[in-house]
C-alpha cells in the first residue's frame, strides 16, 4: 500500500506491489533459513574455538546473515521494495546516521580504553 | 477530472499518508535509539571485571525459539494485511491472532529468562555486562509489550467490524512498527547472544 488515497478511509487503498501471501511465505522460509544457519556457523565456532579452524570466519559470516535477514524484512515485510523513494530515503538515511553512531562511539571509547591504559598510575 | 485528480493524489505535499509518514519517520528515530543502546553493549562487551559473563549464562536454544516467534509473527502480521487488503476478514483475525500470540510468547519467553538470569546472579547493578544487557533487551522487551497493545487494539477494531479494507492502513501503521521491532531483533540477537 504504497499509496494511500487523502480520503484513506473512505476509500479502498490502492495496491501498487504484488498481493502474494506465497512471496511472503517464501521470504519467510528464507528467514527461518538463515536464522538456522546463524546458529549452525555458532555451533560450529564454538566448538571449532581453538582449534586449527579458528573463529575468525565466524563474525564476518553472522554480519552477512543478519544484514540479509534485515534486508529481507524491510523490503518485503515493510513494503519498502515497493515504496516512493521519500520513504526508502528516510529509513536508509536514518540507518546511515545509526551505523555512525555505533563506529563513532565504539572508536571513541576504544580510543578512551586504550589511553586510559597507557597512563600512569596514580598514588 | 478535477475531482479525479484530487482522489488520485493523497493532500499533502510529499504525497504519501500522513500517518505512514509518521510511523517511518518515528521507525527513523527509534533507529538511532536502539543505535544508541546496541553501541552502549559492544563498548562494554567483555569490561565486566566480575561475573556473571555472558558464556556462563546463555541459553541459545530458548532465545533461537524466541527469535523465530518473533519472524513467525512478522510473516503472520503481513499475511493479516494482506488478507485486510483483499477484504478477507476471516484470514485478517486469523492470522493478526497469531502474530499477538507470538508476540506474547516472546514477552513470557523473556520474562522467563530475566527471571532465570536475575536467580544466577545477572543484576543491572551487579556488572557492565548486566547493565548494558538488561538496558538493550529490556528496552526491546518494552518495544514489543507496546506492539502487542497496539495489535490488541487493532485486533479488538477488527473483531467489532471497524476494519474495513478502506481502513487497512491501521492495520499497516501497525505492521510496519511490528516488523522494526523485528529487525531490531535480528540486529540484537546475533550481536548480543551468539557474538559471545
Amino acid at each position: 500500500m504504497a499509496h494511500s488515497h487523502a480520503a484513506g478511509e473512505a476509500a479502498a487503498p490502492e495496491h501498487n506491489f504484488p498481493e502474494k501471501a506465497g512471496e511472503y511465505v517464501r521470504i519467510g522460509v528464507i528467514l527461518v533459513v538463515l536464522t538456522a544457519l546463524e546458529v549452525g556457523a555458532y555451533e560450529v565456532a564454538h566448538r571449532a574455538h581453538g582449534t586449527a579452524l579458528g573463529a575468525a570466519w565466524f563474525v564476518p559470516t553472522i554480519l552477512v546473515l543478519s544484514a540479509l535477514k534485515f534486508a529481507l524484512v524491510a523490503l518485503y515485510y515493510m513494503h519498502l521494495k515497493w515504496d516512493g523513494r521519500f520513504l526508502k530515503g528516510i529509513f536508509t538515511f536514518s540507518l546511515f546516521v545509526a551505523a555512525i553512531v555505533i563506529l563513532a562511539l565504539m572508536v571513541l571509547m576504544t580510543y578512551h580504553y586504550t589511553y586510559a591504559g597507557t597512563l600512569p598510575k596514580v598514588g | 477530472m478535477a475531482h479525479a485528480e484530487a482522489h488520485a493524489h493523497p493532500a499533502t505535499s510529499t504525497g504519501i499518508d500522513n500517518r505512514k509518514l509518521a510511523i517511518w519517520t518515528f521507525i527513523g528515530s527509534e533507529c538511532l535509539f536502539f543505535a544508541s543502546l546496541i553501541s552502549t553493549y559492544l563498548v562494554y562487551k567483555g569490561k565486566s571485571l566480575v561475573g556473571p559473563f555472558p558464556k556462563d549464562i546463555f541459553e541459545i536454544p530458548l532465545v533461537t525459539f524466541g527469535t523465530a516467534l518473533l519472524l513467525f509473527s512478522s510473516l503472520f502480521v503481513v499475511l493479516s494485511l494482506n488478507a485486510a487488503e483483499q477484504g478477507n476478514r476471516k484470514k485478517t483475525i486469523l492470522w493478526l491472532g497469531l502474530t499477538i500470540v507470538c508476540g506474547l510468547f516472546f514477552i513470557g519467553m523473556q520474562v522467563y529468562e530475566f527471571s532465570h538470569f536475575v536467580h544466577k546472579g545477572l543484576t543491572m547493578q551487579g556488572n557492565l555486562f548486566g547493565a548494558s544487557f538488561y538496558t538493550l533487551t529490556g528496552f526491546h522487551g518494552t518495544h514489543v509489550t507496546i506492539g502487542v497493545v497496539w495489535l490488541l487494539t487493532v485486533f479488538i477494531e477488527l473483531l467489532r467490524g471497524k476494519l474495513p479494507p478502506a481502513k487497512a492502513l491501521n492495520l499497516e501503521i501497525a505492521a510496519l512498527y511490528w516488523h522494526f521491532v523485528d529487525v531490531v531483533w535480528i540486529v540484537i540477537f546475533p550481536v548480543v547472544y551468539l557474538m559471545n
